[in-house]
């Protein structure tokens, strides 16, 4: 007990993270960046890639996506909490999209 | 001392006064914890949303492997320049948004009514665009139904399209792309035009000074949902408008 605070309501958890200000400067750079991407991703189609067309797609869309969550969204500066809730919602999409596109991949023979 | 809950003296409600602030209502402890479990909440409900759009994009990934020469041919018939500059209107509303956001934390209420009505100007004109291009899908009968027409998918070249003429079959199989075309950009567009919605339940409420004393959450929250709104076109644009743009 006494290496323990008494702190049931969890006031002085050291997980709480600052309301940080991200500056209208930062979010002038994300801005840009999100710009130059979608210029990006059209550049980019138009070039004969082959199978890394879509590849180079979604990776650019996800690279947009991530800078937008981190900054805009504020992930960046809050507590593991809110990260890992984010993550795993993520996580959770592509384990569903795994394990459907194997469900189908398997059966509908003749499709693919 | 064998039950510390019972025994433990309850100096806590004596150590600080709760003001009846909507930034610390009475059952948080502090500002800061009420803000973690908003952003929380905002976060749990954002998820629901990824699993409510992942499923058309699901969807999407599926007939596309399936159907691929008809979605290549469906996906050319939108327009790059207006899918390319309702992302540009897009992303410069969610910037709006994000400046907003900052205008409630440094407490400038006329910047930050500014930013909302910005937000939604650009999200008026993303509207805007897109009635545009609905459009002229209905004037081509490129809408999935009984009006259908694959017209255009069987004989490209009668209509100036430098495309590979489809088989009839995989030609019908064009519908399917513009089933998910509209199933996605008109859930898209619903969850902006319910965020406009807000936006202006929210505006009335900035012009009012509620988030000029301390009080963000609502616009930060607010915030969250369109951002999450702008990321699904960020996906949205390149896999339905640029599935094939560079014909061999």
């Amino acid at each position: 007990m006494s290496e323990h605070i008494h702190d049931p309501a969890n006031i002085t958890n050291p997980e709480h993270a600052d309301h940080h200000i991200v500056s209208p400067l930062q979010y002038t750079y994300v801005f840009v960046a999100l710009l130059v991407g979608t210029i990006l991703t059209v550049v980019a189609a138009k070039i004969e890639l082959g199978i890394f067309n879509p590849i180079v797609a979604l990776a650019i869309a996800c690279t947009k996506a991530v800078i937008v969550i981190l900054f805009f969204m504020h992930v960046y500066y809050q507590s593991k909490l809110i990260k890992l809730t984010v993550a795993s919602g993520f996580l959770t999409f592509l384990v569903l999209v795994t394990l459907a596109l194997s469900d189908y991949m398997s059966r509908a023979w003749g499709l693919w | 001392m064998d039950n510390a809950i019972a025994v433990a003296p309850d100096t806590h409600a004596e150590d600080h006064h709760h003001a009846a602030l909507p930034q610390l209502r009475h059952h948080f402890e502090t500002e800061e914890q009420q803000r973690e479990a908003g952003t929380f909440g905002m976060w749990l409900f954002l998820l629901t949303e990824i699993m409510f759009f992942g499923g058309m994009f699901f969807a999407y990934l599926l007939y596309r492997n399936w159907y691929y020469d008809a979605f290549v041919v469906a996906s050319n018939q939108l327009s790059i320049p207006l899918g390319g500059t309702n992302t540009a209107v897009l992303i410069t509303s969610g910037f709006f948004m994000a400046l907003g956001v900052w205008a409630a934390e440094v407490r400038k209420k006329g910047l930050l009514v500014l930013f909302l009505v910005l937000t939604i100007a650009f999200g008026a004109v993303f509207l805007g665009i897109k009635y545009v291009e609905y459009h002229e899908k209905w004037e081509k009968h490129h809408v999935p139904g009984a009006s259908y027409d694959i017209k255009e998918f069987v004989n490209p070249h009668a209509y100036g399209l430098n495309e590979k003429p489809l088989p009839p079959d995989m030609a019908q199989k064009t519908q399917i792309f513009f089933s998910l075309y509209f199933a996605m950009t008109g859930m898209h567009a619903l969850h902006m035009i319910i965020g406009i919605g807000l936006l202006f339940w929210l505006l009335a409420r900035a012009q009012r000074g509620d988030f000029s004393s301390g009080y963000v959450a609502p616009i930060e929250n607010f915030g969250l949902y369109w951002h999450f709104v702008d990321i699904v076109w960020l996906f949205l644009f390149p896999l339905l408008y640029l599935i094939n743009r560079h014909p061999v």
